[in-house]
């Protein structure tokens, strides 16, 4: 968590927005999320440069082009490891990571599994659709195994990943799962991701309306907040998760363990540089 | 359209200051999500969604400044965090997931309409509940204005031919990829 409260200042959703227009499909559940993340960041109260936004590859990794916060469109899977770096490099930064499914959780699952075991102050959002989308609709991770298309014919047959049961095994801090459609939700969750210490996983599904819009145009009509309250016990939030229908929202699991902590660096003096030079 | 209801109370307003942070962020929040989806359809070359979305942009911004100026020092500064009540988000914006690439005219306006119609509900309903007689005037008052949206967004209806059966339908559809 680094917030620096900014009495002097109150910014509004549309400060954090760039001059670049998304380009995603009209009625993708992205454009909300990018609503999200801009109102979560006015709540916040944070000026935009002391903000930078890390993505991979895929649609929802668009987003840091779409903020005026500071931005890093990595490469495919890799955003987490350059938020670690930059996380490490700048702790005066709060420092958010967004990414999809396939970006997060195939290419990048290694580094999403050891984002969660070192607990750096990170918030990771990924927008899951379930889908590869940018690259024209091929199944992801958290796709459906029985999910029947020419280019999966009867399904790949595989058990989906399931993001949430692997952030808690593998020891995220703090774990959420929102639905694109309920932005002031969605940036309640962020809010909350970014105000606990240590590394946050929010899911958020995010509607393809090009590739599964049969499937899921109806997400908002199944998605439900869950029942029951949010727990510090990780024995417990596994519980929950046995049960867990895919469409709960709101917050799982908030542990207290303590962020990874760099040890502090030896202090260089850059004028050690001109004296080696003049000799 | 949502289908999402969270509660069924209209919120609880204790000021008119309160009531016109209420209906200020109502109208800041549908003129940002005009604008938001004019440049969707810009994006996607679809100009004449475009100019549409565009206008009610113009007007919902017209509306947000009469509501500044009538509210003068009375305004709470910031805005509420949500309208819980009517739904995930603010009576008179437009679902972000409800437009499509290929939408006509009369489905942007009937989006339109539909939001204009949810915005006089929950104003009648703030007015119907309220107990302090200033808020429940000028909630009265908002309602009727939005009202008048409504009839002029019926007499821009009445110029337009209605859906053809399969507006939706892409004679070059995205498909899938190897």
């Amino acid at each position: 968590m680094n917030m620096i409260p900014n009495a002097a200042k109150a910014f509004t959703p549309a400060e954090y927005k760039s001059a670049v227009k998304p380009v995603w499909c009209p009625g993708c559940g992205d454009h909300s999320v990018l609503i999200s993340f801009q109102r979560a960041l006015a709540q916040l109260a944070l000026p935009p440069e002391q903000v930078a936004i890390v993505s991979g590859i895929g649609c929802s990794s668009r987003i840091p082009a779409y903020t005026n916060c500071y931005g890093f469109h990595g490469v495919h899977g890799r955003s987490l490891a350059l938020a670690s770096g930059l996380k490490v490099a700048r702790p005066d930064l709060t420092v958010l990571v967004a990414s999809g499914d396939g970006d997060g959780f195939s290419i990048g699952g290694n580094h999403f599994l050891h984002a969660c075991r070192r607990n750096i102050d990170l918030t990771y959002v990924v927008m899951d659709n379930r889908i590869y989308g940018m690259t024209k609709g091929q199944p992801s991770p958290t796709t459906e195994p029985d999910w029947d298309t020419a280019i999966s014919p009867g399904g790949t047959g595989l058990s989906p990943f399931n993001p949430l049961v692997i952030a808690l095994a593998s020891g995220a801090n703090f774990i959420a799962r929102g639905f694109s459609g309920d932005i002031a939700g969605c940036a309640k969750l962020i809010v909350e991701a970014v105000q606990t210490p240590g590394f946050s996983f929010v899911q958020i599904l995010s509607p393809c309306v090009t590739f599964r819009e049969d499937q899921q145009k109806g997400w908002k009509n199944v998605v439900h907040t869950a029942i029951v309250p949010e727990t510090d016990d990780p024995a417990r939030a596994a519980r929950r998760l046995m049960t867990d229908d895919g469409f709960n929202t709101g917050v799982l699991y908030r542990g207290n363990r303590a962020p990874y902590q760099p040890l502090p660096l030896a202090r260089f003096d850059p004028s050690h540089l001109e004296t080696e030079f003049a000799k | 359209m949502t289908a999402v209801t969270q509660s069924n109370e209209p919120p609880k307003l204790d000021n008119i200051a309160e009531f016109f942070a209420q209906a200020l962020a109502i109208e800041v929040e549908a003129t940002e999500r005009y604008n938001l989806l004019a440049d969707q359809m810009e994006v996607h070359n679809n100009r004449e969604i475009a100019a549409i979305f565009r206008k009610m942009a113009v007007i919902e911004g017209e509306h947000r400044n009469e509501i500044a100026r009538r509210a003068g020092d009375a305004l709470v500064a910031g805005r509420p965090a949500s309208f819980s009540w009517i739904g995930p988000d603010g009576p008179e914006a437009i679902d972000c997931d409800d437009v499509h690439y290929l939408m006509t005219p009369h489905r942007a306006l009937m989006l339109a309409r539909f939001n204009e119609e949810r915005a006089v509900r929950y104003f009648e309903a703030i007015a119907a509940a309220a107990t302090d007689p200033q808020i429940a005037a000028f909630a009265a008052e908002m309602a009727a204005e939005e009202r008048d949206h409504v009839v002029w967004v019926d007499q821009w209806l009445e110029q337009i031919a209605p859906d053809e059966p399969g507006w939706d339908e892409d004679p070059d559809p995205p498909v899938h990829s190897e």
